[in-house]
């Protein structure tokens, strides 16, 4: 099971929302995004945009390295931080 | 039974809903709501539902609704993509109820519907394949469908307008459309005005006179008597052809209400400074300058293409938002003037809606 963990500006858009910290049977970041759309409905809208690719401004680490391939597969002792990037104004 | 007014707001950093009973002397602030979530539109459907279009930088567009008068939210842009092999959608800027079904104008131009109160969406595929689409352009404020206009009894009928793009009609529900451009110059390409290309900011419609369009241009006001087919235009009497916003008094279709602002090329702000609203009680021939209570001195603020509003009391109120955070409102149809509500962030849309109390 990989651990998950989330930002709080995601996961307070959903009303009934997801634990901050979880961990899930996904096999790849893509796989990851629909586990999480299949439990909280519209959370890949969140995180992927047409291509489909993770959206520009969404960081996503899987045991500390910034990853941006769906593809990347996904083990038991993953760690994978979704982080919003830094911006301001 | 007594009406409650509200005053919707929507800005660069959430919703907003100022409200007050029918003097419209003292407005409370509610908000910010939508998690300050970029907002371009904020609407109470005639069902009472609250709904709120924006786009944030790092999740995407989405549209909120509330059904407890913004006590809890809950959003959705399922549906609301051209598609994997398509540009993205940044944000919803237009927001429109009517005849059941709910209509969103988005960045990149486009229109969506959703039939089920905003939970799905379905794209109106039939504008973007119009063939005018691969040279359809974007204005300074990007490339925005931001003017949904429906025709009161026909719910196949409806214009829209995207800036540098025009005015487009449907009379199928959207299968196919159409130009209505005629007669509104162009002034920043050569030659001739186009067909398509215009640069609309806002487009309005009275219910009573459906036949009777209005437009702020980027070059002009306009009045249509057909639909939009031939267009007049109606800048002289004013200071200035440019301005962002206008609205249509709601019981005398010949009553509107701009803002006019320096030039394109001159900040696009309060002209020297003195803060006005010009209005017109017979269809753009003659016009008013209406400034009682408004800052005359040193106001060099902006009012957006969807930040201004007219309320549907007797005597209507009118309202406006600027750039710079202020709510200004008339509760005598802008004879005199308050500031509601200051300090709030930068304002982009501002909508008026009354309710029983």
């Amino acid at each position: 099971m990989a651990t998950v963990h989330l930002p709080r500006s995601l996961v307070t858009l959903f009303t009934d929302p997801p634990p901050r910290h979880l961990q899930l049977p996904s096999t790849s970041l893509g796989a990851l995004v629909n586990d999480l759309d299949s439990r909280w409905p519209g959370m890949r809208d969140r995180l992927v945009e047409p291509g489909p690719r993770l959206r520009e401004h969404i960081n996503v680490f899987v045991d500390g390295e910034r990853e941006r391939d769906l593809a990347v597969p996904l083990s038991d002792a993953s760690v994978v931080h979704v982080i919003p990037a830094v911006a301001g104004g | 039974m007594t009406k409650r007014v509200e005053v919707l707001v929507g800005t660069k950093k959430g919703a907003f809903i100022l409200e007050s009973d029918e003097a419209r002397r003292d407005w409370r602030l509610r908000g910010p709501f939508c998690q300050s979530w970029p907002t371009h539109d904020f609407i109470r459907a005639a069902d009472g539902t609250l709904y709120a279009g924006g786009g944030n930088n790092w999740y995407g567009p989405s549209v909120w609704r509330s059904s407890d008068n913004g006590e809890s939210w809950t959003q959705s842009s399922a549906g609301l993509t051209y598609g994997d092999d398509e540009p993205k959608i940044t944000t919803i800027w237009k927001l429109a109820a009517s005849n059941g079904t709910l209509y969103a104008g988005v960045e990149p131009a486009g229109l969506f519907r959703s039939d089920d109160g905003g939970d799905t969406w379905s794209h109106v595929a039939g504008l973007r394949e119009h063939p005018s689409r691969p040279d359809w352009q974007p204005g300074n404020g990007g490339l925005c469908l931001h003017s949904i206009v429906t025709h009161p009894t026909d719910a196949d009928r409806l214009w829209v307008a995207a800036s540098a793009v025009g005015t487009f009609e449907t009379t199928d529900g959207g299968v196919t459309w159409e130009t209505r451009n005629k007669g509104v110059r162009a002034d920043f390409v050569p030659g001739p005005p186009p067909d398509f290309g215009q640069c609309v900011h806002k487009l309005r419609l009275h219910p009573d006179k459906p036949e009777w369009l209005y437009q702020q241009n980027h070059c002009g006001v306009y009045r249509s008597d057909d639909g939009g087919r031939q267009w007049t235009d109606l800048s002289p009497g004013l200071p200035s052809e440019f301005g962002f916003p206008m609205v249509i008094h709601p019981h005398d279709p010949k009553s509107i209400y701009v803002i006019p602002h320096s030039g394109p090329a001159d900040g696009r702000q309060m002209i020297d400074g003195h803060a006005a609203v010009w209005r017109s009680n017979d269809r753009g021939d003659t016009w008013q300058r209406l400034h009682a209570g408004l800052p005359q001195d040193n106001a060099y603020v902006t009012v957006l293409r969807e930040a201004m509003a007219i309320d549907s009391l007797d005597q209507p109120g009118v309202y406006f938002g600027t750039s710079t955070g202020q709510v200004f409102g008339s509760a005598d149809e802008g004879e005199n003037w308050t500031l509601l509500a200051d300090y709030l962030p930068s304002i982009w849309s501002v909508e008026a809606a009354v309710v029983d109390a």
